[in-house]
């Protein structure tokens, strides 16, 4: 009889990227084990070395909103499949599974909030579904964000996650970038601010377009920012990457960020931003009575 | 050496039977020129068929010929002669975009336009194609130069992507590609744009953003190279034919799609085969455009721009299918 049996590995360990679940999470950076509640408590970033885990949208939009103030825009949009995509599996069927896994049915849930005193345009991206890439819903309801913001003269704030373009709506999908840009082009033109917050991470496409053309740049800290790859960039130079390359604190050093600030301190850095960015000629006010 | 294609061959196996066959008639000196025109006519309707039905792996293989005319071989067709205005005035000067002030017909004009080289030193020196940030830097200089003294903008695209390397990233071409998307929708001169071999996604679209984009017949524009979007789904690159299928990729996908205005035939047997037809057909295709822009008001062009691309993309909202051109409009309504 043997005495000791391979443990059979199981097919549904949790994927890395995904929200921590039970009772226990081992820190990526530190490899301290967190009590979830714990973690859950300091707004999911590790108690011990600052690591910040990814945050559902309904938490964003907790912890940078006025309470109650957030209301949905064009929540009814969703993806069609144009080139009938067949892959290994259908795009059909991975927007099926990103639906039930996250309850949305969307990369991006956008809408009008307050932050502070001020009325903002105001959209989260959510990594878990489809890792945030950038389709025609995402680009359509960016889009529709900068137009309506613009109307009513308020200010815009992305809290930006993407892998890039949807690949499964081809060339549609890199249109977005054409199309997101153009329309922060008219925001800016009317002199409102934007400000996008990277979040681990922030890649490619949208990295390409909207992440990347706001008046002030905002990362977390240690999120993963850039155009290509790190995997696609060693193989293709066949170089050794540089320590922290691509990282939040790279980019700061390197010039594109205008700051790293920790998720707790988001939301009053914003405020104070806006503050100082108010378009020319309005009297600050109360935003919530307004 | 022509370089031959894997499904060329048949033509080339013809081809060198014709050579057979007149030095034959040479050496013994025998009449055979009525063979040599069967021949001839056979070779025809063998290319003709070959092209006819390329897949689109095999036109992506067609876009990437390396003697297909490249971008700077149109301008020196277009143009008597071509100012190049070098370096971005921030860092470098990219030699994978290159631009200047140049003549379509009798017209001043600013061409941008990519360079692949070659030769190996010269594919070094333009870094086969890809741009770094200072490319698409200088691009934007020089289309701002191009609208300050009202001239048309001709960008010439035939790259397989931006440049994915350390010192790209170090010196952020996401944001060059981003702020040249966003600025391009502000400059109030006419801009075509034409995909004359590959249009490798945001690296071609950084200087692809126009009131007309043209892709050529056998060109393709793609939002991931074949091979990148097989080492995603297939976990091999070798799969690259059933990726470029799957992407929609194709001049004639993309006219489908409403992504271009119109395909510029390409001759027979593809550019390669004819550069000095294809030259002048894409030379026509241009000026045919420009002077269709050229009737737009002035504060008419960037508001039509605008609309071209915020048309773009299609979705369901409140279950119905929106922004679908014509041959997809198979279930327009779906409940979920």
């Amino acid at each position: 009889m043997r005495l000791f049996r391979r443990r059979r590995s199981t097919p549904t360990r949790p994927r890395k990227r995904d929200i921590p679940r039970g009772l226990w999470t081992k820190c990526p950076s530190c490899s301290e084990l967190i009590f979830r509640r714990e973690l859950e408590n300091s707004l999911n970033v590790c108690p011990k070395c600052g690591h910040h885990f990814q945050l559902s949208r309904e938490k964003r939009i907790e912890l940078l909103t006025e309470p109650g103030s957030f209301r949905e825009w064009d929540a009814d949009l969703e993806s069609a499949d144009p080139l009938k995509f067949t892959g290994t599996v259908s795009y059909e069927s991975k927007l099926k599974a990103s639906i039930s896994k996250t309850g949305f049915r969307e990369a991006i849930t956008g809408g009008e909030a307050v932050i502070g005193s001020h009325r903002v345009g105001f959209a989260v991206m959510d990594f878990s579904f489809l890792g945030a890439s950038m389709g025609s819903v995402v680009g359509e309801k960016v889009t529709r964000l900068f137009e309506r913001a613009t109307g009513r003269r308020w200010p815009v704030v992305i809290v930006c996650a993407s892998g890039g373009a949807r690949m499964y709506e081809g060339m549609l999908s890199l249109m977005q970038m054409a199309k997101t840009s153009a329309a922060i082009a008219k925001h800016r033109a009317a002199g409102l601010a934007y400000i996008p917050i990277l979040t681990h991470p922030t890649t490619a496409g949208v990295m390409a377009s909207f992440a990347t053309l706001g008046d002030v740049i905002i990362a977390e800290p240690g999120a993963l920012i850039g155009f290509a790859g790190p995997r696609v960039i060693r193989e293709t130079t066949q170089q050794e990457l540089p320590e922290g390359f691509q990282r939040s604190e790279f980019l700061l050093k390197h010039g594109l960020l205008d700051m790293i600030v920790p998720r707790s301190e988001i939301k009053p850095t914003v405020i104070a931003l806006l503050d100082f960015m108010r378009p020319a000629g309005t009297v600050p006010s109360e935003g919530r009575d307004a | 050496m022509a370089f031959v294609l894997p499904f060329e061959k048949p033509i080339v196996d013809l081809e060198n039977k014709l050579q057979e066959l007149r030095r034959f008639s040479e050496t013994q000196n025998i009449d055979v020129s009525l063979e040599i025109e069967r021949m001839q006519e056979k070779i025809r309707q063998t290319r003709k068929e070959i092209y006819s039905r390329l897949s689109p792996w095999q036109k992506v293989q067609v876009a990437r010929h390396p003697q297909r005319p490249y971008p700077q071989d149109y301008v020196d067709h277009m143009s008597r002669t071509f100012y190049e205005l070098h370096g971005d005035r921030l860092y470098a000067d990219d030699r994978a975009i290159i631009g200047g002030f140049g003549y379509l017909g009798d017209e001043k004009v600013m061409y941008i336009l990519t360079q692949k080289g070659r030769d190996t030193k010269s594919n070094l020196a333009c870094n086969f194609g890809c741009p770094c940030p200072e490319g698409y830097r200088k691009a934007l200089r020089l289309m701002k130069l191009a609208a300050r003294f009202r001239l048309p903008i001709i960008s010439l695209i035939d790259t397989p992507g931006a440049y994915p390397g350390v010192e790209s990233e170090e010196r952020h071409i996401a944001e060059a590609i981003a702020v040249n998307l966003f600025e391009a929708f502000q400059l109030p001169v006419p801009i075509v744009v034409v995909i004359t071999g590959e249009g490798g996604s945001g690296g071609a679209l950084g200087i692809g953003i126009g009131d007309r984009v043209l892709i050529m017949e056998h060109a393709y524009y793609s939002v991931i190279s074949p091979e990148g979007c097989a080492a995603i789904l297939w976990k091999d690159r070798a799969h690259a034919d059933r990726a470029a299928e799957a992407l929609k990729l194709t001049a004639q996908d993309l006219r489908e799609l409403g992504i271009v205005d119109e395909i510029i035939p390409e001759p027979l047997g593809g550019a390669h085969a004819q550069p000095q037809e294809a030259k002048e057909r894409v030379r026509e295709c241009i000026q045919r455009h420009l002077s269709d822009l050229k009737k737009i008001a002035f504060d008419e062009l960037l508001p039509q721009r605008y609309s071209r691309f915020r048309r773009m993309g299609v979705f369901y909202e409140k279950g119905r299918l929106i922004g679908a051109s014509a041959p997809l409009r198979e279930d327009p309504q779906r409940g979920r």
